[in-house]
């Protein structure tokens, strides 16, 4: 079983809603259950709204780009902006005392948290890619 | 349509917010922030947000939470969470929140706390 979803979106915070939306659609319709559902839900969720935000900063000139991946107890995300990139370990650690009642800077540990791989990789045409793993 | 639904109540001096729907980026996020602010300007500074029908937070909508929590404390206010959903509490356990937040599961006791 292989089944792959490409979506292209663009730089809006309504884009967050709907990549969720289509992710749990095709992740139902692939079999997944929902633990996996639940976990894709938030890591679609966070990496939107990060590549929207941080990343593409709302341009509506670049667009954010989806590709979810079904496949044998294995469900795959991949997000992509056109932002500047930044560097993972240079993020704060949101539950650090020093930070722990900071208004933002959570979702990365959310991903890492639900997502059983996550890794970031810079884009040979520019921007970053976000790619997580879910196993069922 | 809203995401969110936000309702209050009054109990003595404090303001109960039910809140009903999605606290999420945008519109979840922006409403939360709003009616806290509103409750503050009023001078309402002894808040308890019940969270029971939130059906769904994100890491915009905990760091709303924080913002709200951080804002009551600089008017020395109070703000205690009620009634976390099995999710809401696992984010808020991922992210050491819950040592921040004070957490009830009963209104009446939750009530009580501010005395």
């Amino acid at each position: 079983m292989s089944s792959n979803l490409e979506l292209i979106l663009p730089s809006r915070i309504e884009s967050v809603d709907e990549a969720a939306s289509k992710a749990e659609i095709f992740a139902r319709e692939n079999g997944f259950g929902d633990d996996v559902v639940s976990a894709v839900d938030l890591a679609v969720r966070e990496s939107v709204a990060n590549a929207v935000k941080h990343g593409n900063k709302f341009d509506d000139d670049k667009s954010v780009e989806v590709t979810l991946e079904a496949v044998v107890n294995a469900f795959s995300i991949q997000v992509r902006d056109h932002g500047t990139g930044f560097t993972i370990t240079e993020i704060p650690d949101p539950t650090d005392p020093a930070n722990i009642l900071n208004a933002s800077g959570r979702g990365i540990l959310f991903m890492r948290s639900f997502m059983d791989e996550v890794e970031w990789v810079n884009h040979a045409e520019g921007g970053t890619i976000v790619k997580m793993i879910k196993r069922s | 349509m809203s995401d969110i639904t936000i309702s209050e109540r009054q109990a003595g001096d404090v303001t109960i917010l039910d809140l009903e729907g999605k606290v999420t980026i945008g519109e979840g996020s922006v409403a939360l922030r709003n009616a806290i602010r509103r409750l503050l300007g009023e001078g309402k500074n002894k808040i308890l947000l019940n969270l029971g029908s939130v059906g769904y937070i994100d890491s915009s909508g905990i760091g709303e939470l924080v913002s709200s929590f951080t804002a009551v404390n600089k008017e020395n206010g109070t703000l205690k969470l009620l009634n976390l959903t099995q999710k809401i509490q696992d984010l808020l356990a991922i992210t050491k929140l819950l040592t921040v937040f004070d957490v009830y599961e009963d209104e009446a006791a939750a009530l009580a706390s501010f005395e």
